[in-house]
């Protein structure tokens, strides 16, 4: 099935301050529906801090402040009426380390439901299994869902971690190097687990490992020194970037 | 002249290690002592009969009833309270000069000495606010007393619980208090009831406070509003005016062993509920 792509969020002039650093410059970025944007680019780049302010978990740390508008199907996700608790629950995140709740695995999975009140028996059973399918987990933890989340391997919490977003039904996911701490098997496990989740969802992967961003994101994004440099098609940017640092860049002469 | 690693090494252990050795022959040695000379008396009846004669003989009921009836009604106050102000400084503020202030206060108050917290209770609960000397007068005042403790402790247990826990329920579109409820306060819990156990340690403990605003009445309470007497008050009387050495050690043994069942249990709690949970 082809879905047709529209523009899923709209990012124009965003900055980002901490006290009175700025992290990101005048971004204007448009994220298509049904697809993956990977973010590239060295550490400090900024690409973690732009993931959570497409949440707003940039406002957990104290002394930050935007500037600029993200749209989100052009509705402004920072306008005062918008309330964070719902908009969290549409962009889900994935941290860059597993971090399972010290609760069972089908705690983990359904904690975002049961906050929104949704106790019914069946209908968690149902969300806890089609989740971790679709995590690629179920298998392994059909039989031990009451076990302690924190007694999985790492590539194991992470895909909870997974499970756990997509347990609420989000319209986008956010990855910050969800594979910086995992095995080559876990990491693509996971990265078949987002090809096969493009189709229902819009995904937008934060990556150190530009091969990663290479193999799965259909667009690509390289940010520098807290600019976006280059956005494009993955292919593009990783035969003919446009930007000399973009080449630097993938062909590994920094960063 | 430098000695050599191998024997600062060796000397570190000695000291360090005698040290050690010390504390707990000095612990064993008091608890000893007394319980060879308070086991003796120390029966069934004893605990279960009346005092008479001013506790030259009998037993101590009155003293074991307001000996759990002032901690119980200590904690009742306190614990809540400590907790939610703990709760509060930790998750609900940002670090300013008013968290500092607060925790200044509660650490000063930590550090006063409790008779002071006696003669206010008595100042104010027994005569302006007309409690008299009564387990509400003395369960407010000890309240007031193991507030301090609490606070500290559990806030300590609080910002102990690790960072990724909050952003990931935060995350999930937890409010600040759903993230509290689920996560925080399961997992901070060890070290909360860490701090109320000592909290209830300290008011079973306590003489000054509980012989200014309880008073020392050896009838059975009727009400919070009667006079009572705790053990640590009544081997205090005992032993002070002289009226019987045997009963206050008797005393003694049964207030050490209060305070070991104490502990035992909340230690053996605290196992099951981290049990059920991994």
């Amino acid at each position: 099935m082809i879905q047709e792509k529209r523009i899923k969020i709209d990012i124009r002039h965003l900055n980002l301050y901490f006290f009175k650093e700025k992290i990101l410059k005048d971004i204007n970025l448009e994220i298509s529906s049904n697809q993956i944007l990977g973010i590239i680019g060295p550490a400090g780049s900024g690409k973690t801090s732009f993931l959570r302010s497409l949440n707003r978990m940039n406002e957990l740390e104290t002394g930050s402040r935007i500037e600029g508008q993200i749209l989100l199907d052009g509705i402004d996700i920072y306008k005062k009426e918008l309330n964070v608790v719902t908009l969290r629950k549409r962009v889900g995140i994935v941290f860059a380390l597993p971090v399972a709740l010290p609760m069972s695995i089908y705690e983990n999975v359904v904690y975002g439901v049961r906050l929104s009140g949704n106790n019914d028996k069946t209908h968690l059973d149902e969300i806890v299994e089609k989740s971790l399918s679709e995590a690629f987990l179920w298998d392994e933890v059909k039989d031990r869902l009451s076990l302690s989340g924190l007694r999985l391997s790492g590539g194991q919490q992470q895909r909870l971690c997974l499970a756990r977003v997509l347990a609420m039904k989000p319209d986008v996911i956010l990855l910050d190097e969800p594979c910086s701490g995992l095995d080559p098997i876990s990491t693509t496990w996971i990265e078949d687990a987002l090809t096969e989740l493009k189709k229902l969802y819009t995904i937008i992967l934060v990556t150190n490992n530009t091969m990663q961003a290479a193999r799965v994101a259909d667009t690509t994004a390289f940010f520098l020194m807290g600019e976006l440099m280059e956005v494009g098609l993955t292919k593009k940017i990783f035969t003919d970037p446009v930007k000399k640092e973009t080449n630097d860049y993938i062909t590994g002469r920094f960063g | 002249m430098r000695i050599p690693p191998k024997y600062t090494q060796i000397g570190a252990i000695a000291i360090l290690g005698a040290a050690s050795v010390l504390t707990v022959a000095i612990l064993i040695f008091i608890i000893v002592f007394v319980l060879q000379k308070g086991l003796p008396i120390l029966s069934i009846n004893f605990l279960f009969t009346n005092p008479s004669d001013m506790g030259r003989s009998g037993g101590i009921l009155p003293i074991l009833i307001g000996t759990i009836l002032l901690p119980l009604l200590a904690i009742i106050i306190a614990a809540p309270l400590g907790i939610g102000t703990s709760v509060y400084l930790a998750e609900f503020t940002s670090e300013s000069r008013v968290t500092r202030l607060i925790r200044f206060g509660t650490d000063c108050l930590a550090g006063v000495p409790s008779i002071i917290f006696g003669l206010f209770g008595f100042i104010f609960f027994v005569t302006i606010l007309g409690m008299g000397w009564s387990i509400m007068s003395g369960g407010l005042s000890l309240a007031f007393m193991v507030l301090p403790t609490i606070i500290r402790t559990s806030e300590e247990a609080i910002r102990s619980v690790p960072k990724a826990y909050r952003e990931v329920s935060f995350s999930l579109g937890a409010t600040r208090w759903q993230t509290v409820r689920k996560v925080i306060l399961p997992n901070a819990l060890p070290g909360i009831v860490t701090g109320v156990i000592l909290g209830i340690g300290r008011s079973i403990e306590e003489t000054a406070v509980v012989i200014f605003t309880a008073g020392s009445s050896l009838l059975i309470p009727t009400s919070v509003f009667d006079s009572t007497r705790t053990m640590a008050v009544h081997f205090y009387i005992l032993a002070r005016e002289g009226l019987s050495m045997e009963n206050a050690y008797g005393t003694a043994a049964a207030l050490i062993i209060a305070v070991l069942i104490v502990n035992l249990s909340a230690y053996l709690l605290m196992h099951r509920f981290i049990a059920k949970r991994n």
